[in-house]
């Protein structure tokens, strides 16, 4: 073999070499969340002083609430943060999860074009505003993925006694943030969290305006499980535990209290594990 | 069009400031592709240089196979990776689901159908007297092996050029096994589809032109180790 190709193949050969670099064993530990959790950058600011803290790192898998729980279920990650209640409670209920704790809330609002053609501002309940825009067939936008603000707006579909479809109802099977996207291009209307909707219109990538918001059915909790170990022996449940106790514990409700003041003018969540944090 | 050009002047500023961050993704992106191409040209060209070198029952069958896979949909790999390696799966005891090691399974898959198929065309377009010459000359199985895949070097080389092309330029598989974690799995496509799905797209916009980028300086380096040979 010529001295030349030796050298090629020796530089191939090392560089492969060093890339097994990041199979070195280092802790960590998996959560699932939610996009909208994930798109508003919380995590960004949340998770560092625990993983320095507690010398780990999370690996933070953001899917929507119902692949979130079904990762947890299936033992693919040690924790999951998720809003759904009912799903939530499910899953627990089912043995999958422990130690459920209320971590915050903010609220879902109804966007729109400006012009409203519905007319759902004048509605007085969420369920009143979803008839009127499918009574107008005005587009309207889903997630349809199974995940929390999809179940939400489900929900809202059963409690109007409406089952929505015709080529107006658009199931887009996307994240949050696409969603939001598609409606501004489309001119539809869709459910948002307030966090997400907050993040892009504060970033003035979406234009559409909040035509409907205040409803109580419309609150958002966030929960966070710690999956089982009796079920999943192999997930980190301490550390799991540990991470539960930072995100519930006062420093971390400050942080999430605080989080979205400088940026959007107003905090994105309502911490409510601990009062006044 | 603003964006357009935005992610433009954005991308020639992340390469030139060597943001950490971006850095991190495209040696990542670089790293699982590079060892699955590795491994998929180490089980790839033998494979192929078999079914292409000889004649037996079925070979047009089997040829027919590793074409269709090299169409295997990316997402479809991910789905059969994901099932096999959860925790509910036959290798869910390894913890491989969301892990570096679980994207290089899945380009190996998609990569090496392509090594496969383009190493059987190119040993078979090799002048058959190459083969008779050899062995005629006494050259050993292993001796008249190696002649004839450096008679065929260059197709060699394209062929694991586009397997490099596929495995670094997929989204679907690496999303699904990997699970686009920040700094762990999150490879140039992937932070590309998630910085779209949160309407950066000037960001992602530059990402895209950074892996480009990329691609073209990995065709120059192989190029240049050609001409260096010839």
């Amino acid at each position: 073999m010529k001295p030349k190709r030796c050298l090629g193949l020796a530089l191939v050969a090392l560089f492969v070499l060093s890339s097994f670099s990041f199979a070195l064993a280092e802790e960590r530990l998996k959560l699932s969340t939610t996009t909208s959790t994930e798109n508003s950058g919380l995590l960004y600011v949340l998770l560092p002083p625990f993983e320095k803290m507690f010398n780990i790192k999370v690996d933070v898998i953001p899917v929507g609430t119902g692949k979130a729980l079904k990762l947890a279920e299936n033992g693919d990650v040690d924790v999951t943060m998720v809003h759904a209640r009912s799903l939530e409670d499910k899953f627990v209920d089912e043995d999958y999860g422990v130690n459920r704790r209320d971590v915050m809330y903010n609220d879902f609002v109804i966007i729109g074009p400006e012009s409203d053609p519905a007319g759902i501002k004048g509605a007085k309940t969420a369920a009143e505003a979803f008839k009127l825009i499918s009574q107008n067939k005005a587009t309207f936008i889903s997630r349809g993925d199974r995940s929390g603000t999809h179940v939400k707006e489900l929900n809202i579909w059963e409690k109007a006694g409406i089952k929505p479809s015709g080529t107006w109802y658009l199931e887009a099977g996307k994240g949050m943030g696409d969603v939001l996207i598609m409606a501004n291009e489309k001119m539809a209307y869709t459910t948002t969290d307030r966090g997400t909707y907050l993040a892009f219109i504060g970033g003035k990538k979406i234009e559409l305006p909040v035509l409907f918001e205040g409803d109580p059915f419309l609150f958002n909790p966030y929960g966070i499980i710690a999956v089982n170990p009796a079920k999943h022996p192999h997930v980190n449940y301490i550390k799991a535990m540990a991470l539960i106790g930072w995100i519930t514990s006062p420093e971390g409700q400050k942080i999430i209290k605080d989080f979205g003041k400088g940026k959007f003018g107003q905090p994105l969540f309502v911490p409510v594990a601990v009062s006044n944090p | 069009m603003e964006y357009i050009l935005e992610g433009i002047r954005q991308a020639v500023r992340l390469i030139f400031s060597l943001d950490r961050e971006i850095f991190s993704i495209v040696l990542l992106s670089l790293k699982i592709s590079t060892i699955s191409i590795f491994l998929s040209s180490l089980a790839g060209v033998p494979v192929g240089f078999i079914i292409g070198t000889n004649e037996f029952r079925g070979k047009k069958l089997l040829v027919t196979i590793f074409n269709t896979l090299m169409a295997f949909p990316t997402v479809v790999v991910g789905l059969l990776v994901y099932s096999f390696i959860s925790r509910q799966g036959p290798l869910g005891p390894l913890g491989l689901l969301f892990t570096p090691q679980a994207m290089v399974i899945g380009q190996f898959i998609l990569a090496t159908p392509i090594i496969v198929a383009l190493t059987i065309s190119a040993t078979q377009g090799i002048d058959p007297r190459v083969k008779l010459t050899a062995m005629t000359l006494g050259a050993s199985p292993l001796r008249t092996a190696t002649t004839i895949l450096s008679e065929a070097r260059f197709a060699l080389m394209a062929a694991v050029i586009a397997g490099f092309g596929r495995v670094i330029a997929e989204v679907g598989c690496a999303m699904m096994v990997g699970g686009n974690i920040r700094g762990y799995t999150r490879t140039m496509t992937t932070a590309i589809a998630l910085e779209t799905s949160k309407g950066e797209f000037g960001f992602g916009l530059s990402l895209g032109l950074i892996l480009l980028a990329v691609a073209f300086s990995v065709n120059i380096l192989l190029h240049w180790l050609q001409l260096r040979e010839s």
